[in-house]
């Protein structure tokens, strides 16, 4: 099975009054596995119940391909879909909830069982077909439902927080399981999700999200170096980024009272800057407090108080200093992240 | 044997004096239909298996037992048929889908529940003239299924509404259309409904009285109450026989609580989520 392109053209979501999504384009390519990251009521569900065929939208039109498609009924998209519950059938076991989709395809017995058969081999969920969804495990049952979304094979593989219902350690291998697995097939696929590890460890690229709007989309490695906005910004990367509200005044930028040279001269006005905490050291020439020194391990936290705000700093843990010391927060002028003062990036 | 703790001991006694005029009475029915008299709770003299004998052969004016069994039936079976099937419709559509006029109509089920049966009876009488229907089985079974549904579409609604959402999405991308969706996904998980809803709907209808009373005259259409009722009109009434006719018209009732409570007891659970 091969994937296909999924192109979304000035698509809008308006429940009654609330503007669930603004106008949102976006062009997947065929293939690609792409993440919408964004907290809860960012409107990247509403997008992917659109895609579905759940939703209808407000206005806009979605193309899988060269065919437009956001007038069709869900089961004429040919799309597999995952939840974040399962949903698996409770009155059915795991065999007649894979070969559900089929059935209803009308697909010959014979066909069906060797496609249900190859299928649940393919997830590990072979020895479990004659059980119900409730007399197995919570990754058996995950899996099942990934074996009724990719049975049918799809041209576009929908994945709604799909591994969030899971123990942690099991999480991290189903990541890479599906990973692996959307690969294998080249299945075009979007997965959902709020949590910024996930996003970037599974997708080719990853829309942000915030209140009904795309932030930025681009590659994980994008994403972490060239924020578009301070959204995106300050929800990706861990431990998140330093940003404070200030003004532009040439060749520095002022925030309560701390003045910040940027090594380089832009045009006044209000403005934001960033730092990543593992972009800064202490061995500059703001002056600061330590206040507060986290292990991670083979690396600190360090939360400098800085005349009435405050920034944080990775250290390695052999110079980590003491709390209360004296610091000087310093910083390489090209790894700040500058925004003016609607929060969008200045490229310099 | 270990004794109750002393507070069970009271609480015991409170639940078998308010239960023992009950279960007097239904001593009293066992033992008046199988003896010839009963003084208070103690027969004083033999048996009287005559107290039976409206199974053989038709007392009085009456049409024979069998009749009035066999439209008691029908009229249970399909008004609680009738019931669930509508009121699930109903409060699917209700429960699920937007459209205009939704929560007034959910308003207007519920004063509609409001009306006593009894209040609307002379209009009811009026209506079923006109169409026909008066003095027929159906005419009654129509008349008793509307003015049970409005409380079995909220009884409905409320197990439609629990349902996840998450399921219906995926029969909907796995290929189904709404009207299937309601069949094969949507019925079988609110089935605790559907026999809770059944199970009442079955037992009200059966024990209903003044409505076919008052809508049917025929003899050919009598149900099992009404046949009762005319034992206990008579200038001399058979207490044996009136007895023995209750609780012959209990059986039926009985042996669906013996041969269904394991279904009735038993919750369907099913787990979606892990």
């Amino acid at each position: 099975m091969k994937g296909i392109s999924v192109r979304v053209e000035a698509l809008t979501k308006h429940f009654g009054r609330v503007v669930a999504l603004k106008v949102l384009d976006l062009d997947i390519k065929a293939g690609e596995m792409v993440a919408f990251l964004g907290p809860s009521g960012c409107g990247k569900t509403t997008t992917l119940l659109m895609i579905a065929g759940i939703y209808v939208p407000t206005a806009g039109a979605i193309y899988f391909g060269e065919n437009r498609v956001d007038h069709l009924h869900p089961r004429d998209r040919d799309v597999g879909m995952v939840f974040q519950s399962y949903a698996l059938y409770p009155h059915l076991t795991v065999f007649d909830n894979v070969a559900f989709p089929l059935r209803l395809k009308r697909m010959p017995a014979a066909e069906l069982r060797r496609k249900v058969e190859q299928t649940a081999e393919l997830l590990g969920i072979g020895h479990v077909l004659d059980r119900r969804p409730g007399q197995v495990s919570g990754g058996q049952q995950q899996r099942a439902a990934l074996a009724r979304a990719l049975v049918k094979e799809p041209q576009v593989l929908l994945l709604d927080e799909p591994l969030s219902n899971l123990d942690a350690q099991i999480r991290l291998q189903a990541r890479g399981e599906i990973r692996r697995l959307q690969q294998e097939i080249g299945v075009t696929s979007i997965l959902v999700t709020h949590d910024q590890s996930e996003a970037l460890a599974m997708a080719d690229r990853v829309a942000v999200f915030s209140v009904g709007e795309l932030q930025q989309f681009a590659t994980p490695e994008e994403l972490y170096r060239r924020p578009a906005t301070t959204f995106a910004a300050s929800f990706v990367g861990h431990p998140p980024m330093n940003l404070l509200a200030g003004t532009f005044t040439g060749s520095e930028f002022v925030a309560d009272g701390l003045r910040i040279p940027l090594g380089r001269v832009l045009p006044a006005g209000p403005g934001h800057l960033g730092i990543r905490p593992e972009d800064a050291h202490l061995r500059g020439a703001v002056p600061g407090r330590v206040i507060l020194v986290e292990s991670l391990g083979r690396q600190a936290l360090v939360t400098l108080a800085l005349n009435g705000t405050q920034a944080k700093v990775v250290v390695d843990e052999a110079s980590r200093p003491a709390l209360g010391s004296e610091a000087r927060l310093g910083y390489d002028p090209a790894a700040l992240h500058l925004f003016d003062a609607a929060g969008r990036r200045i490229e310099v | 044997m270990p004794l109750l703790p002393p507070r069970w001991r009271v609480l015991v006694l409170v639940l078998v004096g308010v239960s023992l005029p009950i279960a007097a009475g239904v001593a009293w029915l066992l033992l008046s239909g199988t003896f010839d008299r009963v003084h208070g709770l103690l027969p004083v003299e033999g048996f009287a298996p005559e107290n039976w004998r409206f199974l053989r052969e038709p007392i009085g004016g009456r049409p024979p037992i069998a009749v009035a069994l066999v439209n008691s039936l029908i009229f249970a079976g399909v008004v609680a048929t009738a019931e669930v099937l509508i009121a699930s419709m109903a409060a699917y559509a209700i429960s699920r889908l937007s459209f205009p006029g939704r929560s007034w109509y959910l308003g207007l089920v519920l004063v509609l529940h409001a009306f006593p049966a009894v209040s609307l009876i002379i209009a009811i009488f009026y209506i079923l003239r006109l169409l026909g229907l008066f003095d027929t089985l159906i005419g009654v079974i129509i008349v008793k299924a509307s003015l049970e549904l409005p409380l079995g579409i909220w009884l409905m609604k409320g197990f439609f509404d629990n349902l996840s959402w998450d399921m219906e999405m995926a029969a909907l991308v796995d290929g189904m259309s709404r009207w299937t969706l309601f069949w094969k996904i949507a019925l079988p998980m609110v089935r605790p409904g559907i026999l809770a809803l059944g199970t009442f709907a079955l037992l009200s209808a059966w024990g209903e009285f003044i409505l076919p009373f008052t809508l049917i005259v025929s003899g050919r259409s009598w149900t099992m109450a009404m046949y009762l009722q005319t034992l206990l009109g008579e200038a001399f009434t058979d207490y044996g026989m009136v007895a023995a006719v209750g609780l012959f018209y209990a059986i039926p009732v009985l042996a669906m609580f013996l041969l269904g409570q394991r279904y009735l007891l038993n919750i369907y659970a099913g787990g979606a989520k892990g």
